[in-house]
């Protein structure tokens, strides 16, 4: 039976860590690719960099860093961020990310994503979905999506967009609610089960995690194949272990094999919190 | 002994080449490990493995355009009996024919169509996205060791289409999507795989070892 993925994730800016990942004995809390080995270490399904670098010119160090990553891990890997272009998928892929994610450039054009699938195949194209609530608490629920860190309005139906681009060759959604991200509050589980339900490609809620118990929701109400997560890890609220382990107690299917890397990391006294 | 992975413009191969790399040094073998394109490096290999991502058709013209490789990959397969390992669009490749988009046609070493999954309960997500476990349908060497069904350990499929053997004796094991979907399928020296070994964390690794020790 397939189960339920859960993702950490991490912000990358200039090649290293944005906040930090606070876990036990790590020799270097900054170094993503330190961090990759940990949650892969701890069992993580899948791992998720999303590059916040703002300048251009500094994009070649993610490069170094996928690579990096892709050849200590053995686990999916996603990156996403300024994917503006077909040659820069190319070069993330090629790097070792197993899938890239989309953003501003499926919203300011939506055939990019039938491109980007047709080229490298719908199963290694991420589109991420930000949105944000724009309807008022009598009306009917509405969403539109936002771009640059839910800065800027699109106009566009969150629902409509999310169909429109699994039609073009989405292989996953990533949603994520820009009213959420942050806020410890919870996913925006209206948001990520109105999607869910309207395409046939897996959906990875995001936004807003701050127990476990919102993990849960996720998936039993928001509908969604995977959870995404980020600061509950990063500061060791929480390890993947405790998650999955709750996760399976709360009735969910979850991956609960012996991770592969415990060993080594044993060997090498890198410990987890 | 050599190993080679072929290299015919699919992807990325670092990950697989080091999965192979630490598969070989935890099982103590000693082995060449390369990711090449030249089919006199293929020729020579003891054993060779064929990984694939993206569409079907794709990869059969990728294939096709590296001078000379499907006539070493015959020769070495059928005449010289070599231990071949096909991942993901690579195991579908050993099919007759693959109707993804468009017909186009495999090795035929494993008989049958690479066909779009239909899951029986239509709220299932398609791709065929995650971990699943698998289920032994006849013994292999490739699963010796590898915990399978339900409380076995985990791999890692990210597929649409899948293979359907024409002789169910081809098919080591499925995995449960709405119904039985190929996950592995094996014949005489070959074996395929629909899932990532190299992203399948223990079971990956335990499975690339046992090909490596395989004597089909």
């Amino acid at each position: 039976m397939l189960k339920v993925r859960l993702i950490p994730c991490l912000d990358v800016k200039d090649g290293r860590v944005v906040k930090g990942v606070q876990f036990v004995d790590l020799v270097d809390a900054g170094d993503p690719v330190e961090a990759a080995k940990a949650y892969d270490a701890a069992g993580a399904d899948e791992l998720c960099f999303l590059d916040i670098t703002a300048s251009h010119e500094a994009r070649g160090i993610l490069l170094d860093v996928v690579q990096r990553t892709a050849e200590a891990c053995f686990m999916p890997l996603t990156v996403g961020g300024g994917v503006r272009t077909v040659e820069d998928i190319r070069r993330l892929l090629l790097a070792g990310a197993d899938k890239v994610s989309i953003n501003t450039a499926a919203v300011k054009n939506p055939d990019f994503v039938r491109e980007a699938s047709e080229k490298f195949g719908n199963q290694c194209i991420v589109v991420a979905i930000d949105a944000k609530k724009v309807s008022a608490t009598s009306e009917e629920p509405r969403w539109e999506i936002f771009t640059h860190g839910g800065r800027n309005a699109t106009g566009l139906d969150a629902i409509a967009f999310a169909r429109q681009v699994a039609e073009r060759g989405a292989g996953e959604l990533l949603v994520t609610s820009m009213d959420r991200d942050g806020t410890k509050g919870g996913y925006d589980l209206a948001l990520v089960r109105a999607i869910a339900d309207a395409v046939s490609v897996p959906v990875i809620a995001s936004g807003g995690v701050g127990n476990l118990d919102h993990l849960v929701d996720g998936v039993e109400k928001g509908h969604a194949s995977a959870v995404l997560a980020a600061s509950i890890f990063h500061f060791g609220t929480h390890t993947i272990g405790e998650a999955k382990g709750y996760m399976a107690d709360k009735g969910l299917k979850m991956r609960l094999d012996e991770p592969a890397q415990n060993a080594s990391a044993r060997a090498t006294g890198m410990t987890l919190s | 002994m050599s190993v080679v992975i072929i290299d015919y413009g699919s992807g990325n191969l670092h990950s697989a080449a080091k999965a192979f790399e630490r598969a070989a040094r935890e099982a103590e073998l000693d082995l060449a490990i390369s990711v090449s394109s030249d089919p006199t490096l293929v020729a020579t290999a003891d054993r060779i493995v064929l990984p694939g991502v993206g569409a079907f058709a794709d990869c059969r013209r990728g294939l096709d355009s590296v001078h000379g490789m499907v006539e070493v990959l015959q020769r070495r397969v059928h005449e010289d009996k070599r231990p071949f390992f096909g991942i993901c669009v690579g195991m579908q490749l050993m099919a007759t024919r693959g109707l993804e988009h468009t017909t186009s046609y495999g090795l035929d070493w494993i008989h049958g169509d690479v066909k779009p999954i239909q899951p029986s309960d239509p709220h299932l997500k398609i791709p065929h996205m995650g971990w699943n476990t698998l289920t032994q349908v006849k013994p292999h060497p490739l699963l010796d060791g590898i915990p399978t069904g339900p409380d076995g350990l985990h791999a890692y499929f990210v597929h649409s289409y899948a293979l359907s053997p024409t002789d169910p004796a081809n098919v080591v094991a499925t995995a449960d999507y709405g119904g039985p979907v190929t996950a592995i399928v094996g014949r005489d020296n070959l074996v395929g795989t629909q899932f990532h070994p190299e992203k399948s964390q223990a079971l990956g690794l335990k499975l690339i070892a046992n090909f490596l020790r395989w004597r089909p």
